[in-house]
């Protein structure tokens, strides 16, 4: 495997290895100098044509405990606007020597585009609304390490909210899947994609009807231009039914957990101040976004992925 | 087909050697730490903590495990995959930690280690324990104590654990 | 140029709308001199294994001069046709500037007639500027021989717009051809709605989009008695509406292009920006009555959507790149592999039937006869080729046929009786 660029081109055995290898980070980020030399002389380049501090901050803080070299481009300070294409961004900024590029971007494919157009390794740091798989392996691995267990079969991930637009659902979907985990999808159905017959999915659109059977709670955000956009009528007809409120919390498993990808709409979606949830897993998905970060960076430049980079350079 | 180069008792005793002459050397076990290599080293570590322990009851010396792949220095040069997780759940800052690794070599393990130590602290000294000492050194690396001095061929493997050690000569006669 | 003297195109199969017959076809001053066995005299040109057919009439061609000559120009997009069998290019209006005014049309002719590859038969903007929002001087356009309009690239979207443009082109005697999009239903998307669109999350396309306002407009063309020709139709509903429409005897046609017969929407699973077109590729059944519809006549013609784009426009994300594929130089070979029809089928959707719809049946698509302007293309039906991006005479590269095996190709185009194409190569 030369890039990450979706949960389902990483498969099973990859997701279980990337998540076995994001143990050994978490250790290393637990010592007193959280810093290996394991990617020294390694150029990692985030490419963010949308902006998401988080996310490359998560990023080029990974890169930078592998002692990788960051480099950063931001759509701001790039001449993307000034005519030039996607294709010669990427063959100029190849040639300044990279090993990785971390691609965020609103249009979905642009990794595998990327791809096709470098030497190095592409990771999708979240593309359209088509998939961000550092995110479901921070998912995932919380979720391991929270419950203490390898696979989630039995588990019901209950997924909340704008799945249509979501990225993160898409890509939760399929990794949890991938572990045993059985996966519900509620949402109004404006905010459901056009055909999920074909996912591994069930659907709801009443968030009530599936709370007692729900192991895992995963709140999406619902972003204000939805309603523009004629998907909801408002924010409080959103929030009265798809929103977590006390009476939904009383209404989970005394077991369940709940998670959110961030950044999280208070009043919206979440109606609780989620530091008062006994099972709120959301602190953990943020300082886990590191380690995972470091482990498919160097599982791509160091690791089992890449035998393949390695044989290229070897006569 | 393998030689047998140690039995299980001789590993034993080796053990007990070994745990003796670094409670020695340190006088005591006074902010002594042990700290296996993983993977191979891990087992040898227990065993000389437990035999310290035995020795000087109220020692209670504590036994931690390093990982060293991410301090390797052939990566990018092979496909590095860690084994064992590190686990080192004492402060190492002025102690002395005695690095154990079943089977010394080249010496490129050893000093991953000792990079990979310093992420954890400074000790005030750090000494290295082997059972098996096979030679073919290509760093300035010498263990304080071995079990057993071997020579070998380059291309011979060599297996240590606590049933004995054993060479196999990998090249055809 | 000036015609050389009488040729004789030997040993091929004459095919017009009269079928299919063994002849001989001799041309000497830009006309058809004599058709029939055994002709002699003058310079021979070998047809064997050949259809004789009325040269190609392209309906919908994007050759985006004014305005656009990185990507084509017109006398580039005329050679790119002479390449494909055509003798004749409707140019589609979406041109900086539009196709809006005497002055941009007597441009593209002019510029048409400078190359002198093929007719460059301009089609005028129905609403100034394209913008859908008031009619272009419709009657001053069609008294210099604009014969059909359409605002392509847009659909108009306001109904009462389209029953004025429809009522008043009724009078002068003109088609209105579609581009059928209600633009509200496909803000931002770019491939078909479908379960490929759901995982990869990419904006869908619905087809009701399309079948909303072929609806519309048939029924506006029902009310107002106008001529109506609908653009590269997509989806299977539209082709029915079609069917329907034409079973009550409305003035209605309909094209298809070839990469909707040939080309599904899972395409767009590899993320190449060279399947994104506008409409976009449909599903297996939506190409299977693509196909039947041509096959029973519901359709009438194949036109290419030729819609070159430089390197740097497609190399973009998906959501920025522009619609469109090239389309005229492969089109005879894509529509050979997809469609089951005889010669003469494929001659009436490829020639006879678009020179009618664009007005010029009196010098192209006509039968191969004495006296008839010598339009033509020879083409072997059967042998198999492979598209070599450098040797396309298109000054764009966007197609998507690069490594695919088509089957049928243009060996020789003649056009006003001179060649343009000649054993495969261009002439100038």
């Amino acid at each position: 495997m030369k890039h990450l660029r979706s949960i389902d081109e990483l498969g099973h055995d990859g997701l279980v290895r990337l998540l076995n290898l994001t143990q050994h980070m978490v250790e290393v980020n637990r010592r007193p100098i959280p810093k290996v030399p394991a990617l020294r002389g390694r150029t990692v380049v985030s490419l963010f044509f949308e902006d998401s501090t988080r996310t490359r901050l998560s990023f080029e803080t990974a890169a930078k405990r592998l002692s990788a070299d960051t480099m950063t481009f931001s759509v701001s300070t790039s001449s993307v606007n000034k005519g030039e294409s996607l294709r010669d961004t990427v063959e100029t900024i190849t040639d300044m020597g990279v090993d990785a590029f971390v691609i965020r971007h609103k249009s979905t494919g642009t990794p595998w585009q990327i791809s096709e157009w470098t030497t190095a390794s592409v990771v999708n740091a979240g593309d359209g609304w088509h998939q961000h798989p550092t995110q479901a392996l921070v998912d995932c691995f919380t979720v391991r390490e929270a419950l203490g267990v390898e696979r989630f079969d039995g588990l019901t991930l209950t997924i909340v909210g704008d799945i249509k637009h979501s990225r993160v659902a898409r890509s939760n979907i399929s990794a949890f899947s991938m572990l045993g985990a059985k996966v519900v999808l509620v949402a109004p159905p404006t905010l459901l994609p056009p055909d999920v017959a074909h996912w591994p999915v069930e659907v709801s659109n009443r968030l009530d009807d599936v709370l007692a059977r729900t192991d895992i709670l995963y709140m999406l955000r619902l972003q204000s231009e939805r309603m523009a956009q004629g998907h909801v009528p408002n924010l409080r007809e959103y929030a009265e039914l798809f929103g977590l409120d006390a009476k939904r919390v009383a209404k989970l498993p005394t077991r369940a957990v709940v998670m959110h990808p961030g950044p999280m709409n208070r009043g919206v979606e979440m109606l609780v101040d989620p530091s008062t949830l006994p099972n709120s897993l959301i602190h953990q998905q943020v300082s886990n976004g590191v380690a995972v970060r470091m482990a498919v960076l160097f599982d791509l430049l160091a690791g089992e992925s890449s035998a393949a980079n390695l044989q290229q350079v070897t006569p | 087909m393998g030689n047998i180069v140690m039995s299980a008792d001789d590993v034993r005793r080796a053990i007990t050697r070994i745990s003796h002459e670094i409670l020695e050397r340190q006088q005591g076990a006074d902010k002594l730490v042990i700290v296996g290599l993983q993977r191979g080293g891990a087992w040898l570590a227990d065993a000389i903590g437990t035999a310290i322990n035995q020795i000087e009851p109220q020692a209670g010396v504590p036994v931690g495990y390093i990982d060293v792949s991410m301090h390797r220095d052939d990566i990018g040069l092979r496909p590095v995959v860690p084994g064992a997780i590190s686990r080192i759940s004492f402060a190492v800052d002025g102690s002395t930690v005695v690095l154990v690794d079943d089977v010394l070599f080249t010496g490129r393990t050893v000093r991953a280690a000792l990079e990979g130590i310093n992420a954890y602290g400074r000790p005030r000294a750090v000494q290295l324990a082997v059972l098996i000492d096979r030679g073919h050194r290509e760093l300035p690396i010498r263990p304080d104590y071995v079990g057993k001095n071997l020579p070998t061929h380059i291309d011979d493997d060599v297996r240590a654990t606590e049933a004995g050690v054993v060479i196999t000569n990998q090249v055809a006669p | 140029m000036t015609p050389t003297g009488r040729v004789v195109l030997q040993g091929g199969r004459v095919v017009d709308s009269r079928g299919e017959r063994r002849a001989d076809v001799a041309v000497d001053d830009g006309v058809v001199v004599e058709v029939g066995e055994h002709l002699v005299g003058g310079r021979v040109i070998d047809a064997t294994n050949c259809v004789v057919a009325p040269g190609f009439v392209d309906l919908h061609a994007h050759l985006r001069e004014p305005g656009k000559e990185e990507a084509e120009t017109i006398e580039t997009g005329s050679r790119a046709g002479a390449m494909g069998g055509y003798t004749a290019l409707v140019a589609m209006p979406n041109t900086d500037p539009p196709h809006d005014s005497v002055a941009v049309i007597n441009f593209v002719r002019e510029q048409g007639k400078r190359a002198g590859l093929v007719d460059v038969v301009p089609s005028g903007c129905i609403t100034l500027g394209r913008n859908g929002e008031a009619l272009a001087p419709m009657a001053e356009l069609a008294a210099v021989g604009v014969r059909i309009f359409t605002d392509d690239g847009n659909g108009v979207q306001d109904e009462l717009l389209m029953r004025h443009a429809m009522e008043y082109g009724k009078g002068l005697g003109i088609t209105l051809a579609q581009h059928c999009e209600v633009a509200t239903l496909t803000k931002g998307a770019v491939m078909n709605e479908c379960q490929c669109c759901t995982s990869l999350g990419l904006p869908g396309w619905p087809s009701i989009a399309e079948e909303l306002m072929v609806f519309r407009d048939i029924e506006l063309a029902r009310l107002t008695g106008a001529r109506m020709h609908f653009l590269h139709l997509s989806t299977a509903r539209s082709v029915e509406l079609v069917r329907a429409a034409k079973r009550d005897g409305l003035p209605i046609t309909a094209e298809v292009t070839p990469h909707h017969l040939a080309l599904d929407e899972t395409r767009l699973a590899t993320f190449d920006t060279v399947y994104k077109v506008n409409p976009p590729l449909r599903s297996p059944a939506d190409i299977a009555a693509l196909r039947a519809g041509v096959i029973d006549g519901t359709i009438d013609a194949i036109a290419t959507d030729h819609a070159p784009h430089p390197r740097r426009d497609k190399e973009l994300s998906l959501d920025q790149a522009p619609f469109g594929m090239l389309g005229l130089e492969t089109a005879l070979g894509v529509a050979l592999g997809v469609l089951q029809v005889d010669l003469t089928h494929l001659v009436r959707v490829m020639s006879i039937n678009p020179a009618r719809i664009a007005g010029i049946a009196d010098r192209h698509g006509r039968d191969i006869d004495t006296g008839a302007p010598a339009n033509l293309v020879v083409f072997d039906p059967t042998v198999a080729w492979q598209v070599a991006p450098d040797s396309l005479a298109s000054k764009s590269r966007n197609t998507p046929y690069v490594g695919m095996t088509l089957r049928g190709k243009v060996r020789h185009t003649m056009f006003n009786g001179t060649f343009t194409v000649l054993d495969g190569a261009a002439q100038r």
